[in-house]
């Protein structure tokens, strides 16, 4: 079929749902911290830059390895998205929405920057957990395991997330938080540190992708950088405010950009960006937004 | 009256032919990526590199002032050219040196003949700042595209690895390397049966490295550079292609690379590089001095080798003028008329186009069992003699070489 | 969007002419006089910068829209000018006619798609569009992608004017700011721009009213991309280069910047912006590399928390003018 063997194209297939499980991760950070709060989180990547490094410091200075970091590293680096949170963003709280977005994004300007000043360019090696190591022989390609782990794993906080949301109690208080925080506040909620907790959250999920990268992408300052534009491409796709929309539309636009490596890979690059145009044109709030 | 007049006329004139006489004074410019995708291979290093040139030479002990400065181009040939204008027009310096990035290179080459200034390049690959970009006030000094290619095509071919697939940066850097290591393939007996152009700075090789691999070339030819380099042979480690018989040839890498990578993931990769810290003594010896310099205390790269070498050579030439015209067409041309000979490139010299010619080597990057110290990390496959390393003049684009 | 805490929208001072006339008389003696202590190049550079965060300040200052991808008009001018005086040969007003004429067209394409939505999805619509043009001039034939298009010619403009003559040089790129600079001012304080701050205030009550908004916000875009164009294009034939970092999304990054820094919706706030940032980057960033990066991303919180107005904003504030 056009000159591509099944067996690539089903390598290409699986390599696509790899990326996509990032691109998930990522924008479900973002998609909870926006349809949430309202606020567009540009240091989203540089948070999941740090979530990287702080793996390899906790290997390399504490000795703690890859397990630990999958959950320590996500605390640590949530816990100073809280202090951001505190500090910085909640100064903005009635303003344009489009103040929190600057913020961020010199946010991210500044971690990237002091990153890049005191680890260089070159990045830094993380090695795949033992455990997590070799691969399998699927016939149509060599799967390493790591790369399965990735998309297993991926998908199950994905889901968790959706599921803590929207089936559950938390989730619906932060919910009707978003909607009408007085009320929820009149009934004893604590709305503000809801807040902080959330963003702490969503910031915690962009560790967490930074730690699954850390053994097969470079651990480098750019890194976050190199991925941020695609993942807001994805959430405005998904639908800005949809946990699911980011979830699918994640999944999804890795496997479709995997396929255009395959059939046209100088395009590889803006796919994603013609596609969020055409469902703008189509669908301006995206494919499982509620309008605004 | 008269006396007076005349005595001034003729003071005036003596202090003229004074101004345009030669002095001792030189000022350097270390032009370079200072902190961003490619300082660890020339930046800061290539700083104190020259700096070590300088001091090496001897010439302010013998009343000369030498002044050295460095600025960021940041990757940005706008920046690049702002800097190279004002220091040349305003700030009154000589030479330029260093300059990572091909298209800085080729940006700042047209400034340095514009304003008759001095430029030595070690950074840069692109062999057209020796081609047809060549200027009579450049002097293009470590490798360029032709050495990479021809050095490690040539070699691996030679060796067996006669079938290649390029994983290509998509840009001109990327094409002109794949093209000049193509041709050499080709020259040789050997085939290129297919190519992926990889958009730069991808952070996800895998699905080029699966099309690589279904290919089954013998050889799998990396024509990038920087983090592309080091993503692409990670992630060939991982999915378990050298294991499987394929040959990595990564056409441009530096000893920065291989340490980012660690022996583990980096071993048996092959390479061409004209210097390398542990060949001989002459090397070893300026290693040393070199790493304890560093913060980091990081082994010299090409990069940084060619900028001493590089300086170390202009200023010598200054010498044997005694002293600086600050007219840069006229150094450059002497320079090219000396040989050279430094302990880090060994013999050679500079041609009409602007090419310094010394010898290159064909590395393999060691297992982890066979380093036996830090920074161990190649083992010398072959010498690739002087006269045959570089293009030779007769396919040369130059303007300044007659045909 | 029942009990929504109320929002404080970006906004401009109302405005009275006088004092705006002198302080322009002011600035362009001072740019007159420049040469004389400043060195030209980056004197040009930063007059191209300016005129490019002006026409960005149009459409944030005055329309309310936040275009994060306003480098794709800078870079897309600057690649077709520099390849229309190196490759066609043309006179340096044509070429730079033919990249603010590119950027136009550019400016309808993309604002007929992003017109459609406002706001934060507005930011991303540009920053993705410009995406597009970044990755599309990264692998386009004619930009030579990294190497960028080098040693364009500044020839003679109009037969009359050499252009290679550092002092001729610095006075055209000079007449062409001020002329962008008059351009946006007469558009501003026109009936035209009032209707756009109408919008920018209160859309919904601009629509009963009978006026074709979206016709409105496109003409807008289309201007200032427009504009930009100019910029750009001057800019590839004083510094004889256009390459991919006039088309990056850091350049779109740091105009949004230079504007804020300045102060939205005033008329001098992205000049006085430019140069400090252009300043910034000339002379610290020789010795200071990537903490110019750090120092931007410090300076874009600090006016976002503290001094929301700008430099300019805050003056004429303070002096209850409008500037």
């Amino acid at each position: 079929m056009l000159g591509i063997s099944s067996q690539q194209l089903f390598q290409q297939l699986l390599v696509g749902l790899i990326n996509g499980s990032f691109y998930a991760l990522l924008s479900l950070g973002l998609a909870v911290i926006f349809g949430m709060l309202n606020i567009v989180n540009f240091a989203h990547g540089a948070l999941y830059m740090v979530g990287a490094f702080c793996a390899y410091f906790l290997l390399n200075e504490l000795g703690l390895n890859y397990w630990f970091a999958l959950i320590l590293s996500p605390l640590i680096v949530g816990a100073f998205g809280a202090l951001l949170e505190q500090l910085l963003l909640k100064r903005l709280a009635g303003l344009d929405p489009l103040y929190s977005l600057l913020l961020t994004f010199g946010l991210a300007l500044v971690i990237e920057g002091l990153f890049q000043n005191f680890f260089g360019s070159s990045g830094l090696p993380y090695a795949i957990p033992k455990e997590l190591g070799g691969g399998r022989n699927l016939g149509f390609m060599f799967l390493p395991n790591y790369r399965a782990w990735v998309i297993v794993f991926s998908a199950v906080i994905c889901f968790s997330t959706w599921f803590l949301i929207e089936k559950t109690r938390l989730g619906a208080y932060l919910r009707a938080a978003t909607e009408n925080p007085t009320l929820v506040r009149a009934f004893g909620v604590n709305v503000p540190r809801m807040i902080t907790l959330t963003y702490a959250f969503g910031i915690g999920l962009a560790a967490l992708a930074g730690v699954l990268a850390a053994p097969i992408y470079q651990v480098r300052p750019g890194m976050g950088a190199d991925i941020i534009s695609v993942v807001f491409a994805v959430v405005v796709i998904g639908g800005m405010g949809s946990i699911l929309g980011s979830i699918v539309t994640g999944f999804a636009l890795g496997v479709i950009e995997g396929l255009t490596k395959v059939f046209y890979p100088e395009a590889s690059n803006t796919v994603v960006f013609v596609i969020m145009a055409i469902v703008l044109l189509i669908r301006p709030a995206g494919l499982f937004g509620r309008t605004a | 009256m008269k006396t007076m007049r005349l005595s001034a006329v003729i003071a005036s004139l003596l202090l003229t032919t004074a101004a345009f006489a030669d002095d001792k004074i030189v000022k350097i410019g270390e032009l370079d990526d200072q902190s961003g995708l490619y300082a660890d291979q020339g930046g800061p290093g290539s700083v104190l590199s020259v700096n070590m040139a300088v001091e090496d030479s001897g010439l302010r002990d013998k009343g000369w002032t030498i002044e050295v400065i460095s600025a960021d181009h940041q990757n940005k040939p706008d920046i690049a050219v702002g800097v190279a204008r004002q220091w040349f027009d305003v700030d009154k310096v000589d030479a330029i040196v260093g300059v990572q990035n091909s298209g800085v290179a080729l940006a700042v080459a047209g400034v340095a003949k514009e304003k008759n200034g001095v430029l030595l390049v070690s950074g840069a690959a692109s062999s057209d700042l020796t081609g047809k970009a060549c200027t009579p006030n450049t002097i293009h000094w470590a490798y360029d595209t032709y050495a990479l290619a021809n050095g490690t095509g040539k070699a691996i071919v030679k060796q067996g690895g006669d079938s290649w697939f390029f994983l290509t940066a998509d840009y001109a850097f990327g094409h002109a390397l794949q093209r000049d290591t193509s041709a050499v393939v080709e020259a040789n007996g050997g085939k290129v049966v297919g190519s992926a152009n990889i958009p730069l700075n991808t952070p996800d090789f895998s699905s080029f490295l699966l099309q690589a691999q279904s290919s089954q070339a013998k050889v799998i030819g990396l024509a990038n550079s920087g983090g592309d380099t080091t993503n692409s042979i990670k992630q060939a480690h991982e999915f378990g292609i050298t294991a499987g018989g394929q040959r990595l040839a990564a056409l441009l890498t530096f000893i920065s690379n291989v340490h980012a990578l660690g022996l583990e993931v980096a071993q048996g990769l092959t390479f061409t590089e004209t210097f390398y810290w542990d060949l001989n003594d002459g090397t070893r010896a300026f290693a040393k001095r070199f790493s304890e310099r560093m913060k980091s205390h990081a082994m010299p790269t090409m990069v940084q080798a060619g900028d001493y070498s590089s300086t170390l050579d202009y200023l010598k030439t200054l010498e044997v003028m005694g002293g600086n015209p600050h007219d840069g067409a006229k150094v450059v041309a002497r320079m090219k008329e000396l040989p050279t000979d430094d302990p880090l490139f060994g013999k050679g010299m500079i041609r009409i186009d602007g090419r310094k010619i010394h010898p290159a080597y064909l590395f393999e990057v060691k297992k982890p069992s066979e380093s036996k110290y830090p920074w161990d990390y190649y083992k010398l496959l072959a010498t690739i003699p002087a006269d045959e390393a570089f293009r030779p003049l007769s396919q040369s684009e130059c303007p300044l070489v007659k045909k | 969007m029942s009990d929504q805490p109320q929002t404080t929208r970006i906004s401009a001072q109302a405005h009275s002419g006088r004092d705006e006339r002198i302080v322009f008389l002011v600035m362009a003696a001072l740019l007159v006089a420049a040469p004389l202590a400043v060195y030209p190049f980056f004197l040009m550079q930063g007059l191209c910068i300016a005129l490019f965060a002006c026409a960005f300040n149009l459409l944030i200052g005055y329309v309310g829209l936040l275009s994060f991808g306003h480098a794709m008009f800078l870079g897309s001018a600057a690649y077709v000018g520099a390849h229309a005086a190196k490759v066609w040969g043309l006179d340096p007003g044509l070429a730079i006619l033919a990249g603010a004429g590119s950027s136009t067209l550019l400016g309808v394409v993309t604002g007929a798609l992003a017109i459609r939505r406002q706001g934060i999805y507005f930011a991303m619509i540009t920053l993705a569009l410009a995406q597009m043009i970044y990755f599309f001039s990264l692998e386009a034939p004619f930009t030579h992608g990294e190497d960028g298009i080098q040693s364009v010619p500044q020839g003679m403009f109009l037969h009359l004017l050499d252009l290679s003559n550092q002092t001729v040089l610095y006075y055209f790129v000079l007449a062409v700011f001020l002329f962008g600079f008059l351009v946006i001012y007469r558009t501003i304080n026109s009936p035209f721009g009032d209707i756009l701050k109408a919008i920018r205030e209160n859309e919904p009550r601009a629509i009963s009213l009978g006026y074709r908004v979206d016709q409105y916000k496109l003409a807008a875009f289309v201007l200032s991309a427009a504009l930009a164009g100019l910029a750009g294009a001057t800019k590839a034939i004083f510094a004889q280069n256009a390459s991919l970092s006039d088309v990056h999304f850091s350049t779109s990054g740091e105009v949004v910047l230079m504007t804020l820094l300045g102060g939205m919706g005033t008329i001098y706030g992205p000049v006085l912006g430019a140069f400090i940032i252009v300043a910034m980057q000339q002379y610290l960033g020789q010795y200071l590399g990537q903490w110019v990066t750090v120092i931007q991303g410090a300076i874009f919180i600090a006016v976002v928390l503290l001094f929301r107005r700008g430099i300019v904003g805050e003056i004429a504030h303070y002096f209850k003018r409008s500037l």
